[in-house]
């Protein structure tokens, strides 16, 4: 058995894992983790520019790969700093563990230079915390870190680590564990076979059934399992922001993205139905309007692995708290069973009927069945989506920031394919776009990563641009340059009477052009939609380069439909700027 | 409805800010708070009281059981139970007043614990109501001092809250 120091421990800890990158940033609490790092470690640390921005690349690094993204900060500054990333992988629910660094023991409580109480201060943003006491403690605790941050619901893990607990000169037999039991802690790992039961007959009963799915879906592997269950039925599927790419986005059977900028077709099929099955979503409220008149008609059923997800604010008629891959493997089995034994399930006459009726809103006000959008001399910011995703043959890896430019990305970015779309909805951080698509391009060296983002969100991370370029990570940002806020500039329209308060900068911009240069990077400005393509083309034809395509976009797009809030239902929206339902 | 949760909750430290945090952070009221070790030091033993409708209270409980210092959850108002609430009260007692709160003392059962020239304090053990109305019943009487240790609860019969 090997000797070593607490910061020791930690490097093989991480080692024995399985961690491919750490993300982080160091200083005087973690030197002596850093130095082990430096010794001997296997896994290779990416210094960002800002600790924000290593917890977003972690986070992005898990959405992309589903195991769970690893950070590591100084106490104090570095740890604060990590707090809006990790609340961001706590609110869309992401594994992660984040090592922070704390004074030593002796001087924790006096205010001791960078002191912090990191445990206290991120207490409602993660899903536990650890403290480390003493140094024998760090092998067991990252195991059991990592443990929970991955199983259930995931979230992310803090362990505060004392900086007395890493020291060189105190060393420790070293043993990590090959497997965690903890008593208080055992999430679900099937769902209840009644219930399921229950479910199945529900389904095939259902005249005017909607699959709502979402991301615990992409998180939980279910997406295979979503799409035989959906295709086998034949029944309509729509996704939440988080859940794109669960069911093919380009597939018949897809309504689109549902709620407060859903499709009208998905929106009207949820409030129209007879039966819901909600599979790891969590019907929150960009998704479902005003809570008392959500879907009235319909039951629902609702799969989830975190027990307090279910009715929460919707009612749920058939709970089911279990994986979503067992719990779809059983439903499958269940609908089998009784189509076995009644060939006539589900009704094909009311199933035609529903199809009909959704094809009907489809053609009627459906973003993809027709142009929806505004025209004008100018491009319009859903343009460079579509051009976008000609260029990437739809297969590329989009992050994106917050604002009008991430609802456009997920109308008309058509997922075919789970973990590709990597966004921050729960919480909704700018500056979310940039540091994720580094994570996403170190864990996928060989795909197209495209970060999707306006010129307010990417200036809340533009610093790792020296980040791409220390670990050459050849990332495309796509800038939908309106040179406003947009997405306030758009409530600010729509409820303040056009008083753009706080939400203008226009002549205080970078050049955004220059400054990728000045990064050692590749700028190219597109006014025109005759070189938009083109442009699209040039910058991923650039594979080694990170290439930033500045996007001029007309300034006075909306993102539509919109729901109509307060007291509106599902079916309550704007289809553009006059015309609503 | 009034519920009694009573909780096994790890004995480490941060366990208790968790709990507490949960109820500020998600809009919960916690009326009674009450938390001392076991017979196993490793387990706390934890009974509070809040209120709320059906849903309200299964989402405290869920949210409550999620946390991983959380062993066990039990909601005590479910079933039959015994719970009670020690108060210490510190009143003036002076001329006519002793034996008025002497009287009433006896009739709630309490016990007066100390005594000054001036001041009685009590002991009261109950249900919270029963605290209540002695309190209520001390209208004539100048309180000086209310100390409450908070609801602890046990379920009646066999139940137990244990590993
Ligand atoms: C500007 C902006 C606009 C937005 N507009 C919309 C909008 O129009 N439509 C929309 O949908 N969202 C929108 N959002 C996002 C919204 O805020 C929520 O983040 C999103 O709706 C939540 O998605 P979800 O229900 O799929 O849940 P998630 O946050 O992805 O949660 C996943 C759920 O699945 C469960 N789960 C996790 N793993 C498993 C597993 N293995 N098995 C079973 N269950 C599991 C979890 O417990 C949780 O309940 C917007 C966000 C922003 C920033
Ligand atoms: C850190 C943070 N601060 C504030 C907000 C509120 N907010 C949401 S969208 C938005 C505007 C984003 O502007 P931009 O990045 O240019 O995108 P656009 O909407 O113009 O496409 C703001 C300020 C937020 N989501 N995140
Ligand atoms: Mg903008």
């Amino acid at each position: 058995m090997d000797l070593l120091s607490g910061g020791e421990m930690i490097a093989r800890a991480l080692e024995d894992e399985g961690v491919d990158y750490i993300f982080g940033y160091p200083g005087g609490a973690v030197l002596h983790i850093y130095d082990a790092l430096f010794k001997d470690c296997k896994v290779p640390h990416i210094l960002v520019r800002h600790e924000q921005a290593a917890t977003h690349a972690a986070d992005a690094y898990a959405r992309a790969t589903g195991k769970p993204g690893v950070v590591l900060v100084t106490s104090g500054p570095g740890a604060t700093n990590a707090i809006t990333g990790i609340a961001t992988a706590y609110m869309d629910s992401i594994p992660m563990v984040v090592l922070s660094g704390q004074v030593m023991s002796h001087l924790i409580g006096q205010d001791a230079f960078q002191e912090t109480d990191m445990v206290g201060i991120s207490r409602p943003v993660v899903k536990h915390s650890f403290m480390i006491k003493s140094a024998e403690e760090i092998p067991a605790t990252i195991k059991k870190a990592f443990y929970i941050a991955a199983t259930g619901r995931p979230g992310p893990v803090v362990i505060d680590i004392p900086k007395d607990c890493t020291r060189p000169d105190e060393k420790f037999e070293y043993h990590y564990p090959d497997a965690v039991k903890m008593r208080s802690y055992s999430p679900a790992q099937r769902g209840h076979t009644g219930q399921i039961k229950k479910a199945a007959r529900l389904l095939l009963g259902a005249k005017r059934p909607v699959i709502y799915a979402g991301g615990g879906v992409v998180q939980g592997e279910g997406s295979e399992l979503l799409t035989q269950l959906a295709r086998t039925l034949n029944y309509p599927v729509t996704n939440t922001l988080m859940g794109l790419g669960a069911f093919p986005g380009t597939d018949r059977q897809f309504l689109g993205m549902l709620g407060m900028h859903g499709f009208y077709e998905a929106n009207m099929a949820m409030h129209h139905s007879d039966v819901i099955l909600a599979v790891g979503a969590r019907f929150d409220d960009r998704v479902t309007n005003t809570v008392s008149k959500f879907c009235p008609g319909a039951k629902i059923i609702h799969v989830d692995v975190d027990p307090a997800s279910i009715s929460k604010t919707v009612q749920a008629d058939i709970p089911i708290v279990g994986p979503v891959d067992s719990v779809l493997t059983e439903l499958l089995a269940q609908l089998d069973d009784l189509r076995d034994k009644d060939a006539g399930l589900p009704d094909a006459m009311a199933l035609e009927r529903w199809w009909t009726q959704i094809d009907e809103w489809r053609g009627a006000h459906g973003l993809l069945t027709g142009r929806r959008y505004g025209q004008s001399e100018q491009i319009m910011p859903q343009q460079v989506i579509e051009s976008l995703y000609r260029a990437t043959g739809g297969n590329a890896y989009v992050t994106s920031d917050v604002g009008q430019h991430q609802m456009f990305a997920a109308q008309y970015y058509r997922f075919d394919q789970p973990r590709r779309w990597i966004n921050s909805g729960g919480l909704g951080t700018m500056g979310f776009g940039l540091p994720a698509a580094i994570g996403v391009k170190l864990a996928f060296p060989d795909a197209d990563v495209a970060c999707v983002t306006g010129e307010g969100s990417i200036q809340m991370n533009i610093q790792e641009l020296s980040t791409c370029k220390q670990y050459d990570t050849p990332v495309k940002i796509i800038n939908l340059r309106n040179n406003y806020l947009g997405m306030v500039k758009q409530w600010q329209d729509m409820q303040y009477e056009g008083r753009y308060s706080g939400s203008t900068y226009e002549d205080s911009l970078p050049d955004f052009v220059k400054l990728m240069e000045a990064y050692g990077h590749v700028g190219m400005q597109v006014t025109k939609l005759e070189d938009l393509d083109a442009a699209m083309d040039e910058a991923f034809a650039l594979k080694d380069r990170t290439v930033f395509l500045d996007v001029l976009v007309d300034r006075r797009e909306h993102v539509y439909p919109m729901h109509i809030a307060p007291n509106g239902s599902m079916k309550d929206m704007w289809l553009s700027k006059n015309e609503r339902t | 409805m009034r519920r009694i949760i009573s909780i096994l909750l790890e004995n480490e430290p941060g366990a208790l800010s968790r709990v507490v945090g949960l109820f500020s952070q998600r809009g919960y009221n916690i009326e009674t708070l009450n938390v001392a070790p076991t017979d196993d030091p490793t387990l706390s033993r934890l009974t509070l009281t809040t209120k709320g409708d059906d849903l309200h209270i299964e989402q405290i409980t869920k949210q409550l059981n999620k946390l991983v210092d959380v062993v066990k959850l039990v909601d005590l108002t479910d079933g039959a139970h015994i719970e009670r609430d020690l108060m210490l009260i510190k009143v003036r007692a002076v001329g006519a007043a002793r034996d008025e709160v002497k009287r009433t003392t006896d009739i709630f059962r309490g016990q007066i614990v100390d005594v000054g020239p001036t001041v009685f304090t009590i002991q009261l053990v109950g249900t919270s109501d029963k605290l209540d109305a002695f309190v209520a019943a001390m209208t004539d009487v100048d309180i000086l001092e209310v100390v409450r240790s908070g609801v602890a609860g046990i379920s009646r019969g066999e139940k137990v809250l244990s590993l």
